[in-house]
């Protein structure tokens, strides 16, 4: 059974149409397949696709990423690495199955492959915790990050999860600080950590395994500091104001590359990745292939300064600043407009002043 | 219960109710407990109430001016990244928040740097305030974190925060998601130049706070009764389907599960912070006779707290 997201109900009544046409036996009295008939839906289906996918809305996106047949983790872990061996625990309370970490072998090179991991039943999904993960988790992480530090080898994680786990058990080990730690130690390694987010990014427990030298979205995966539930609720008071909330916090992977955060976009098949997750394994590739080669040629002194670089930047807008490469600040020094521009911002009766000052260097002038 | 208390207390209450209570004018302000303070008394007690010990929220300049020395500070100015970047609107315009913010809280943005002295040891201090958007992280409060930062190492002071925030600012989104990274980079730096960092957890620290810069202090203190966690208690109760219990995530909660180094009450923080920065940056020579007999009680006072 195919499942649906409610913007898709068209397209179900013709791939319906479509299946019952392919299987006449099911028909009665119907022995032979109506190719013309196939050809017509088949055109009309592609057509539907492309018209409701070329104009997704952030919420439409949203249920996408969390749509139950999209490729998870564990998938993108079988298909493009080999030799991978799943470690687990934290060496002090647990193994977190919410998230897959081991050493692995892509196109030849050792990596250590980090994913978190939704389930793909309902069974696998409670064992999943649905990709929520627990301080352990985080710790496990940790632990295999230094060791992977410590024998030079690159860091590939995979970013699916609703957030972190909110429970008795995981405040009282210290959820706080195992995510804390988890940022510390991504932002402190000196191998190349690329973060590629597949499906859900959720706020701190995403972004605890996403403080890396490349940040990766694929073309329907969201990135957000809350769920567009959560925002509702808070902002609007009313939960079913997903729709507005996703629009204003502009979390999809095209408004996350224009703020700059995101490095790249993986363009997913049309109608979402679960139509035909083979398509998108190439796209992966590529992309991975070209960011390990891209940061292989920097020194491990020069990893870690990319990766610092590239964070600092983040939010501070180009040629307002000057000096922004500089290596050994972090604080940027503002210059002479932006101050200017923050004052006329925050104080509205410069405009009136400016205006009058140019209205009297003007007539200054047309008398000269 | 005296006839003061029976009639003209709540007459005042009633009276007050029409103004807001935050009035300079007004001489009373009220607490958790119901109870009416006559302001100075408030003030002399660190902004805790003489009544039931509440450690109310207070803003950043008067946070510097109760913990440095002669209650002397200097406002370190920090960056100004661009307001809204997002031009977010919910039931309001965002930009209208923050002006609303700005006049009520007379600060730029939730977070504050400042430099003094604490026990003649030269510090850099940041605080936040809760006044302001609950004390939300957006660009400006992680420039300004950064900044603080920056300003310790230039000149090798320890770095003290206190936190008091629900987590980052919805309404800068992504780019306040990215503040956590941004922080915990800055922390790094620090402890690069092993300069002393120590976390004062105040009433509340949640969320991204919680998660980024607040929880890997050098040292974690928390103010008495300050709650203190990752997720916010309805968020727990509507996951797991139960109410919890009372302490959950207090600070003497989260002390007892191994989470934090010591719960101090405020006016015992300057003593307790002083002592411990000069016993790490070993300043104990130093300092004078009357300093050193200063010492010995501080010394005294780590003793009991510890006990
Ligand atoms: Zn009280």
């Amino acid at each position: 059974m195919k499942s649906y997201l409610e913007f898709e109900s068209d397209i179900k009544v013709l791939e319906e149409q479509l299946d019952k046409l392919k299987d006449p036996f099911n028909n009665e009295g119907l022995a032979e397949v109506n190719t013309e008939k196939i050809y017509q839906i088949q055109n009309e289906l592609d057509q539907k696709l492309k018209e409701v996918y070329s104009n997704l809305s952030r919420w439409q996106r949203t249920l996408l990423a969390r749509h139950e047949e999209r490729p998870r983790a564990k998938f993108f872990i079988n298909n493009l690495f080999s030799n991978f061996i799943n470690l687990s625990g934290d060496r002090q309370f647990a193994d977190d199955k919410a998230v897959l970490v081991g050493f692995g072998v892509f196109e030849d090179q050792s990596v250590l492959v980090i994913g978190q991991e939704k389930g793909d039943d309902l069974d696998s999904r409670i064992e999943r915790n649905f990709g929520m993960m627990r301080p352990e988790g985080y710790r496990k992480c940790i632990r295999l990050m230094q060791l992977a530090d410590k024998f030079n080898i690159p860091i590939i994680s995979f970013i699916d999860t609703p957030g972190a786990y909110p429970g008795i058990g995981a405040e009282e080990r210290g959820q706080a600080e195992a995510i804390a730690r988890s940022i510390e130690c991504s932002m402190s390694l000196k191998v190349p950590n690329i973060a590629i987010i597949i499906g859900e990014g959720g706020s701190g427990g995403a972004i605890a395994l996403a403080s890396s030298n490349k940040i990766i979205m694929f073309e329907n995966a969201i990135y957000s500091v809350i769920s567009p539930e959560g925002c509702a609720s808070i902002l609007w008071r009313d939960p079913k104001k997903t729709l507005e909330a996703a629009d204003a916090m502009k979390l999809s992977a095209q408004d996350l590359l224009d703020q700059k955060i995101i490095d790249e976009i993986i363009k997913e098949p049309l109608g979402g990745a679960h139509r035909d997750k083979n398509a998108l394994l190439n796209e992966i590739k590529k992309s991975i292939r070209k960011n390990l080669k891209e940061l292989s040629e920097l020194s491990r002194e020069d990893i870690l300064d990319h990766r610092k670089q590239k964070f600092l930047f983040i939010g501070r807008k180009k040629g307002l600043i000057k000096d922004i490469n500089s290596k050994d600040k972090m604080t940027i020094e503002e210059n002479i407009f932006s101050n200017i521009k923050q004052k006329i911002n925050k104080n509205k009766i410069v405009i009136p002043i400016a205006v009058a000052l140019a209205v009297l260097i003007s007539l200054i002038l047309l008398y000269l | 219960m005296n006839w003061i208390t029976k009639f003209i207390k709540p007459g005042l209450k009633t009276l007050l109710k029409r103004q807001p209570k935050t009035e300079e004018g007004s001489l009373w302000t009220t607490c958790n407990c119901q109870q009416l303070i006559y302001k100075e008394d408030l003030h002399k007690n660190f902004f805790v109430c003489p009544k039931c010990e509440t450690h109310q929220k207070i803003s950043c300049r008067d946070r510097f001016k109760i913990f440095l020395d002669n209650n002397e500070y200097e406002i370190l100015k920090t960056p100004s990244p661009p307001d809204d970047p997002l031009n977010f609107v919910d039931t309001k315009k965002y930009i209208d928040r923050l002006t609303a913010a700005r006049k009520l809280t007379k600060q730029d943005d939730a977070i504050m740097i400042a430099s003094g002295k604490l026990k003649g040891i030269n510090v850099t201090v940041g605080a936040q305030n809760f006044s302001f958007i609950g004390g939300s992280v957006g660009s400006a409060s992680g420039e300004a974190f950064i900044c603080g930062v920056q300003y310790a190492i230039d000149n090798q002071t320890p770095f003290i925060f206190f936190s008091c925030s629900g987590g980052q600012r919805m309404m800068e989104s992504s780019l306040a998601l990215q503040q956590m990274a941004r922080t915990v980079l800055a922390v790094n730096e620090l402890k690069k130049n092993n300069i002393p960092y120590i976390v004062v957890l105040t009433n509340p620290t949640t969320g991204g706070v919680s998660a980024s810069w607040a929880m890997i202090g050098d040292i974690l203190i928390a103010e008495p009764k300050a709650t203190i966690g990752f997720a916010g208690r309805r968020v727990i109760e509507q996951t797991i389907g139960e109410t919890l219990p009372d302490g959950f995530q207090t600070a003497e909660y989260i002390k007892d599960h191994g989470g934090i180094d010591l719960v101090v009450s405020r006016k015992e923080l300057r003593d307790t912070i002083g002592t411990l920065i000069t016993v790490l940056l070993k300043k104990n020579k130093t300092t004078s006779i009357e300093a050193t007999n200063e010492n010995q009680e501080d010394l005294k006072q780590i003793v009991e707290v510890a006990s």
